[in-house]
């Protein structure tokens, strides 16, 4: 296969100017990931200058088969560290032929609440930390676990190291690559509590780019385990039982939070969210009952409180923050399903916009 | 198998003036390609400076044992992306000792009337969407289904990323920058709608240049299945039941179509073109009946129908056209095993040639 991987690495900036650009969009699940390719004349670099394409929408649950076409607008340009030279992978959102942005494109209403002035002035600033299961093919059995029974239980394989303790390693560590290739923010990565579960963060990240970062990076994760014919599970609670669940924890500061005498600032932020405690549980992810359940470093779904240095809050403060008097949280509800977009951009909106 | 590759990979610019070509054709079937290779004193850019060749038409049942030299007319050159450097693949056309296109040389009669008058000064543009269905060797059972059984129905896997959608990706991958690199005007693949099914589209390409170059993207991808040890099926419909055909979609415009008004020349095209569905019908690939039925995104075989952004229909006509007022439209009849030769001319010669 070693002359296929000469063909799938050719680099073809000795013989074209074209470029291949792979554009990526969100299916009718709202966590399907969806990419096709195209032939461009040369290198782009600016979204805005990327055509506008479209996509048989009654082939993903978004369009009826007699009226199936989903137009796609680019929106941020990434490097596609699958195809190198100028190639790249080009995130998108998903609109009507008359402009509407289908029931599914939660990014539209995003980008609007970023573009609101009160909101642009205080610069939210995200950092996501994305957990996610890898699951044998066929099977859909965590990697690494034996088929037909479990592991030892959780404790060894936290940041763990060794064949018997971390699994997937190269998967991990090749999207960690791909992602600095890519131009996405991965800030980190580590081996999670549960065998065969990992998680990367992408941050700081400003308004919607945090959205459109994850959501590549994501994609950049799906496509390797792809080629390591592993399976990719966001399900926040895919093992019953005394295993961890997967989460999504949003950590965001805004500009006021950053400043001298932020914590009190931090303080209003998080009662604001207390007060719309139902309304953004709803949005952080399905399934997150399975995971919430105030075990496992959790809050119990139904029970809003925050702590400083609490990993059994839905807010947790940490301690630098505390004795700086300035900093960040990290809200610890939303689910690995969650759809950064809406959580990110709702976050801003209860702590900026909204009045109680 | 190393050294292998390092022998297969050898520049030999180093050491030689002498380049390599390899001539393809298309063999007594219609859909079997064949090639093979010889050696040359220097670079050749130009087809009317390559040597006409031979082969043994009694093997691939083009002549009769006691009189078997066909003859091989190079029409196409392109860079050859296996051997690289100065070699080349070269598309062939084959004709009897005494200069007549064999009945099997579907290339000729397409030149003819591309070389109309009327034709050549509305310079007819072709793009066509080649789907495919990748096969496991010796189970002939598509890539990536279990064998003895059925992978979940459809829904996740049109543009589907990840190990349990997408099967055969770095073949496609492979795929696209061989053609890039060869000279091929490929403009995009996307995963479809059933799993181990997918698609590259060629074009715009003028004339009989479409079909030249489907036959050598056919060809390099046959090429690359060989060396991934999987089987290229162009079956229309390798499948039954409710898993989606493979189509060779053929959309096209004529200078006329693409000026202000074109849509009104479109429309007429498409009236004739209903005239004379029959006929297209028996051309557009053999077995097609099992593919044309109505469902999965097909129009019935008996029936002539279009429609704007209708996938359902014979012939579509995308939003953008209708709302330019200007365009081209997407024959969406041809199997994906169609000559590309017959097809194009065919539409050409209806809709530009001929008068109900």
């Amino acid at each position: 296969m070693a002359l296929l991987a000469d063909l799938v690495n050719l680099n073809l900036s000795d013989c074209t100017d074209k470029i291949i650009a792979e554009y990526i969009w969100i299916g009718g699940s709202g966590m399907d990931l969806r990419s096709k390719a195209r032939t461009l004349s040369g290198p782009v670099t600016d979204p805005s200058k990327l055509p506008k394409w479209n996509y048989d929408g009654s082939s993903t649950g978004q369009a009826p088969g007699e009226d199936s076409e989903v137009i796609l607008y680019p929106q941020a340009i990434f490097r596609d560290p699958f195809r190198r030279g100028n190639n790249i992978l080009v995130m998108c959102d998903a609109y009507t032929p008359a402009g509407e942005p289908i029931p599914t494109n939660k990014r539209c209403n995003a980008a609007k609440i970023f573009s609101h002035p009160d909101v642009a002035a205080e610069e939210p600033w995200y950092g996501i930390e994305q957990e996610y299961t890898l699951l044998q093919k066929d099977v859909q059995w965590p990697l690494g676990w034996p088929l037909g029974g479990y592991p030892g239980p959780q404790g060894p394989y936290y940041c763990g190291v060794g064949a018997d303790k971390a699994y997937g390693r190269d998967i991990v560590d090749s999207h960690y690559k791909a992602c600095l290739y890519a131009g996405i923010n991965i800030s980190g990565i580590n081996g999670e509590v549960m065998p065969g579960q990992w998680e990367f963060q992408v941050g700081p990240a400003v308004g919607i780019s945090a959205g459109d970062e994850l959501w590549v990076a994501r994609y950049i994760l799906e496509r390797i385990t792809e080629i390591a014919g592993v399976v990719l599970s966001f399900d926040p609670k895919p093992i019953q039982g005394d295993w961890n669940g997967a989460g999504a924890h949003t950590n965001y500061s805004t500009m006021s939070m950053r400043s001298d005498g932020g914590y009190e600032v931090i303080k209003k932020a998080i009662e604001k969210l207390g007060l719309r405690h139902k309304e953004h549980i709803a949005a952080y992810g399905e399934g997150n009952e399975r995971r919430l359940t105030g075990r496992h470093e959790t809050a119990d779904i139904n029970t809003f409180l925050w702590g400083v240095a609490n990993r059994g809050a839905s807010i947790r403060v940490g301690r630098d923050t505390e004795k700086a008097g300035k900093g960040y949280f990290e809200d610890r509800r939303p689910a690995s399903n969650m759809d950064p977009y809406v959580v990110t951009s709702m976050i801003a909106e209860t702590t900026i916009l909204w009045k109680p």
